[in-house]
């Protein structure tokens, strides 16, 4: 198999389609590394559901106020311009079509657009926390992921076997090997690894690929 | 009229079994930490108030409010969206062992359904949750071609919440992103209970900078020097 993108390619890549100004959400854990790959001269606005917009990088250790956190309760700054709100207000942004575009982690995301990032089935104790809000009302609903599983079983597939987290909410996948749109319950092929032949992609995605004209090089930077 | 009540224990007072009882906070920050510890010390005491449900976005951390509750065995169902943390131990021993209920809800419904709660809006529909478990049971609609599940309005008998400033009428402010939930559970419960970090006199909090009017809230009492949930983590304080 060919080599592949790293986390942090995978989120530099998804940084390069945010556009300046956008109100964006970022999911907790992988997703949150996003907002370190902003282009120069491109700058996001990101929202946290807890009640802040415009928040910044983490502090310094031991400069910490934990009453100015994010949804991943971990410490963060605040940008001039950064405004609070309650926790009401914050999900009116969310469902109310007011963010131009969240990004999430996945566990699997089928071809339809359905997505299944909350539950890993019945055992443990179940959290869902605001993943079934934010995957409606974004203009774009973007996921990133490893293009498989650690045991190497395809994570885009034609249906999901997980819980849901929401149905038909994905617009654009960034995976580790490729980058996808859904479209008329598709999986449409953008970019992939130019090391990787179409029939290689096609042999570690779970469901059929659609093959436009044109298909861009996914190459991202050393980081 | 002068909402203070001279301390914590007399705050705490109306707080019976079986009680809903709404807790303000998001992990750490505006978690009401003395008011809950208060809470556990006339348990401790008296063998009340227990079997409560509570309403948080989460189920507690470490061994310190709303887990130190847990522990204590006042808690009979928790309803929340991520009952998970740093260190999620006490609800996940009694969850697994079918000691503590849980109506697991997503964080924009809770939101909206305290806020419900407290505007005398008795159901909503949503977009949030369709086509998943958690919608399971619940009356589905379609609106304008897309698909929504109804939820009903949640209210508490008591909430509990911290605040930064609060004058003698209960007009309050917030501290940072420690507002999160409080302003929507001060409306939604029949008594509303803040600790704040200052309590001023009428007229010391510019009315452009309320964020609770006071009309939602029944009792203040200050705690000047307010513990963070976070940093009682971070020492590795255990209160039950």
């Amino acid at each position: 198999m060919s080599q592949k993108l790293s986390n942090a390619q995978i989120a530099w890549r998804a940084a390069q389609d945010i556009e300046d100004g956008a109100y964006v959400n970022l999911g907790i854990g992988f997703p949150e590394m996003v907002a370190k790959f902003q282009p120069p001269g491109k700058q996001a606005i990101f929202h946290t559901e807890n009640g802040v917009l415009n928040f910044g990088e983490a502090p310094a250790e031991g400069e910490e106020d934990w009453d100015l956190i994010n949804a991943g309760k971990k410490a963060i700054t605040l940008r001039p311009g950064a405004a609070f709100f309650h926790h009401a207000d914050s999900f009116a942004m969310v469902r109310g079509g007011h963010l131009d575009v969240a990004i999430l982690g996945t566990y699997e995301v089928a071809e339809n657009g359905d997505l299944a990032n909350w539950s890993t089935g019945p055992k443990g104790v179940p959290a869902v926390g605001g993943a079934m809000d934010l995957v409606h009302g974004a203009k774009r609903v973007a996921v990133i992921t490893d293009h498989v599983t650690k045991d190497g079983k395809p994570k885009l597939v034609k249906k999901c076997t997980l819980p849901l987290t929401g149905v038909g909410c994905v617009t654009r996948v960034y995976t580790s090997l490729a980058v996808l749109d859904i479209e008329n319950q598709r999986f449409v092929l953008r970019e992939k690894l130019p090391t990787m032949s179409v029939d290689e992609l096609q042999a570690l995605t779970g469901a059929e690929l659609v093959l436009p004209n044109t298909i861009g090089d996914l190459v991202a930077p050393e980081l | 009229m002068d909402k203070t009540v001279p301390d914590l224990n007399s705050a705490v007072a109306g707080i019976e079994d079986g009680m809903v009882v709404m807790v303000g906070g998001f992990g750490g920050s505006g978690a009401p930490i003395e008011l809950i510890h208060a809470l556990i010390d006339r348990f401790k005491a008296t063998g009340s108030p227990k079997n409560l449900t509570v309403v948080n976005n989460n189920a507690g951390n470490g061994r310190i409010g709303i887990a130190a509750m847990i522990d204590a065995g006042m808690v009979a169902k928790m309803i929340c969206s991520f009952p998970r943390s740093a260190d999620p131990r006490a609800f996940t021993e009694k969850y697994l062992a079918g000691e503590i209920g849980l109506e697991l809800v997503p964080q924009g419904t809770l939101a909206e359904r305290i806020r419900a709660g407290g505007a005398g809006i008795p159901a909503f529909y949503t977009p949030a949750s369709y086509g998943t478990d958690v919608a399971k049971g619940k009356p589905v609609a379609e609106f304008d071609g897309k698909h929504y599940v109804q939820e009903r309005w949640l209210k508490a008998d008591v909430a509990i919440l911290k605040a930064e400033l609060a004058d003698t009428l209960g007009n309050l402010t917030y501290r940072k992103a420690a507002r999160n939930f409080s302003p929507l559970m001060a409306a939604a419960a029949a008594r509303t209970v803040v600790q704040a970090t200052r309590i001023v006199k009428p007229g010391d909090i510019d009315p452009e900078q309320v964020i609770t009017p006071g009309i939602f809230v029944d009792a203040v009492v200050e705690v000047a020097d307010a513990k963070q949930e976070e940093a009682l983590m971070r020492q590795g304080v255990a209160y039950a």
